[in-house]
């Protein structure tokens, strides 16, 4: 990408919060009578409030999509590739919303959060959210923002779920969403997986069955298998051999158990990062999120019978390496929405990276991007 | 990108916008740039999608504002249900795709009616390079031996045998020279052939 587009940005950023004192009931019948979300915004919100996109997050990240914080610099949004002035989503023309989700850990809502009713933090206690409530509370935060349809709503993999879901729940209030490396629904090989990592956690002796903020332990050994686990699945087959192949760490084989290809001290490297600053109650929940998503389900399994209320216009884009959700899934999507008379754009980008290479930067696929969003802009303008 | 797609200067456009009633939905196989469907949907108020593989083709469809599937139509149009478009059209590509008797099946299995346009190579200034000895070259033709994307170049005598072959019914033809319609002689006469068809 051009470097003079990629070093703009929208500088410094503060989250903000939103209360809600309207209880939420969720889709497992659990009600949360109060709560709190935690939200940035970059841009402007035009006069008649026609430019807003909403940014939803994916299974790791949460509100901090763009920009840097004043007192950590180097702590730069998860999509800052992608929003910022003049960048594919330009905050010159758009007002952009990022927020953490409910039951996240970066502020809003969630396990390690005090539960009103017995003044301890809800851990184990707090209920199982999907993807659906989750689009609910989104859409509470747009009331307590005055916006009543968003230009676009967009995200990649778990994110594109919601961006989904948004057109199914709130038809009038989305003009487009962008589905980016998304799937219909988890695999049993993607459930298999997500069932790994829970495994780690749940049987961490630090877990204590969820309470672990009481015993003043953290389940961080599981927590990082857990991570370790999912990071395999987001990259290529290829780019690991690229990047690592059988590389020794030492140059001969130690024939000890300690980390001896590169491969090994890599995830052990990202697996301690994640679990020093996630919270597991937070992460098991979020792959229950990721399980249960299956908007077809209701409807004997027809995608398109589910999708039918949409009437927003979609971007879908998959990436041809990724084998954790492949492109033959978003294909699924496509299908569905072409047999409703959808307007719909697909593209397939063939980027190396697998799973994450929606996070990274490729000039196709943030050219495409850029190009849909002069679209929305001149809808939006019009 | 598709050959020869010089935006819509090009004479099989007008001819094809002619024959697509208004409101019509349509679907475009190799579609390029998505000239043509911005065309219809302006001419026409045409809806519907093309279908690129090339990415850059894939990218000028979005700055065109065109809905477009990125896809290869030589694994067929399996995201595409029976009969839902009312053209299904196949504009300067039929000679490029390897296997044009499954492309113009699934065509009719997709839309009511087909549109196809190519390159006549039956047409006297092709005939007489050939007789020269030289593979031809001009503005509907515009490439070398070596680097064109046309392997199965045919005549508007062949393609008529095809349709009767292939039970294709044809509903109307346009012959086109330098944008003026041909109708003496048109295979020799012809530079570009215009048909549409529809199941026999």
């Amino acid at each position: 990408m051009d470097s003079s587009i990629t070093s703009k940005t929208v500088g410094v950023v503060a989250p903000q919060r939103a209360k809600f004192s309207e209880p939420v009931r969720l889709k497992c019948g659990a009600v949360i009578d109060q709560y709190e979300l935690v939200y940035e915004t970059y841009g402007r919100l035009n006069a008649d409030r026609s430019n807003a996109v909403l940014v939803c997050h994916a299974l790791n990240a949460a509100h901090h999509v763009a920009g840097r914080y004043a007192d950590d610099p180097g702590d730069v949004g998860w999509w800052d590739n992608m929003i910022g002035p003049g960048k594919p989503v330009d905050t010159d023309r758009f007002f952009v919303i990022g927020m953490n989700n409910l039951g996240g850990c970066h502020g809003s809502t969630g396990p390690q959060s005090i539960n009103p009713r017995t003044g301890k933090p809800w851990g184990a206690d707090f209920p199982l959210v999907t993807v659906e409530d989750w689009v609910a509370t989104q859409a509470r935060l747009a009331d307590h923002l005055g916006i009543k349809r968003f230009a676009a709503v967009m995200g990649g993999s778990l994110g594109a779920m919601q961006a989904l879901q948004w057109t199914v729940s709130y038809p009038d209030r989305v003009g487009h969403a962008l589905v980016i490396a998304c799937t219909p629904n988890l695999s049993a090989q993607n459930i298999a997986f997500n069932e790994v990592a829970r495994q780690a956690i749940i049987t961490d002796p630090d877990f204590h069955g969820g309470h672990y903020y009481e015993h003043g332990t953290r389940p961080t050994r599981g927590l990082r298998v857990a991570r370790m686990v999912g990071h395999i699945t987001y990259l290529s087959d290829d780019v690991m051999a690229d990047k690592f192949g059988r590389q020794l760490k030492h140059g001969r084989l130690q024939y000890t158990f300690e980390p001896e290809f590169e491969i090994e001290s890599y995830l052990g490297y990202q697996g301690t990062k994640f679990s020093d600053y996630f919270d597991a109650n937070t992460y098991l929940r979020i792959t229950k999120v990721l399980d249960y998503f299956d908007p077809g389900f209701e409807h004997g399994g027809d995608l398109a019978k589910a999708l039918a209320p949409a009437r927003a216009a979609y971007l879908v884009i998959s990436f041809a390496t990724d084998w954790r959700f492949s492109s033959e899934r978003s294909r699924e999507i496509v299908r569905a929405l072409l047999h409703n008379r959808r307007e719909v754009t697909y593209a397939d980008i063939d980027a190396p990276h697998g799973h994450d290479a929606f996070l990274l930067d490729d000039a196709r696929y943030h050219g495409l991007v850029a190009a849909y969003f002069d679209r929305i802009h001149a809808e939006t303008t019009a | 990108m598709k050959p020869n797609g010089n935006g819509m200067q090009r004479p099989d456009y007008a001819a094809i916008a002619e024959w697509v009633r208004p409101g019509s939905r349509v679907l475009d196989l190799g579609c390029g740039d998505g000239t043509l469907l911005r065309y219809l949907w302006r001419e026409r108020n045409a809806s519907g999608y093309g279908v690129e593989i090339d990415e850059a083709g894939v990218l000028a469809c979005v700055r065109n504002g065109v809905n477009v599937i990125q896809s290869d139509l030589e694994s067929g149009l399996s995201d595409f249900e029976n009969r839902a478009f009312d053209y299904v059209i196949l504009s300067q590509t039929l000679q490029a795709v390897r296997h044009s008797e499954r492309i113009v099946r699934e065509m009719l299995r997709v839309g009511r009616e087909g549109i196809v346009t190519f390159p006549n190579f039956g047409y006297w200034k092709n005939r007489f390079q050939v007789a020269l000895g030289k593979m031809p070259v001009s503005d509907n033709l515009p490439f070398q031996w070596y680097d064109t994307p046309n392997i199965h170049l045919c005549t508007i005598t062949d393609f008529e045998d095809f349709c009767r072959a292939q039970e294709m019914r044809i509903l109307e033809r346009k012959v086109i020279t330098n944008g003026s319609a041909v109708s003496f002689l048109p295979n020799l006469r012809g530079a570009l052939a215009v048909y549409r068809f529809q199941r026999a």
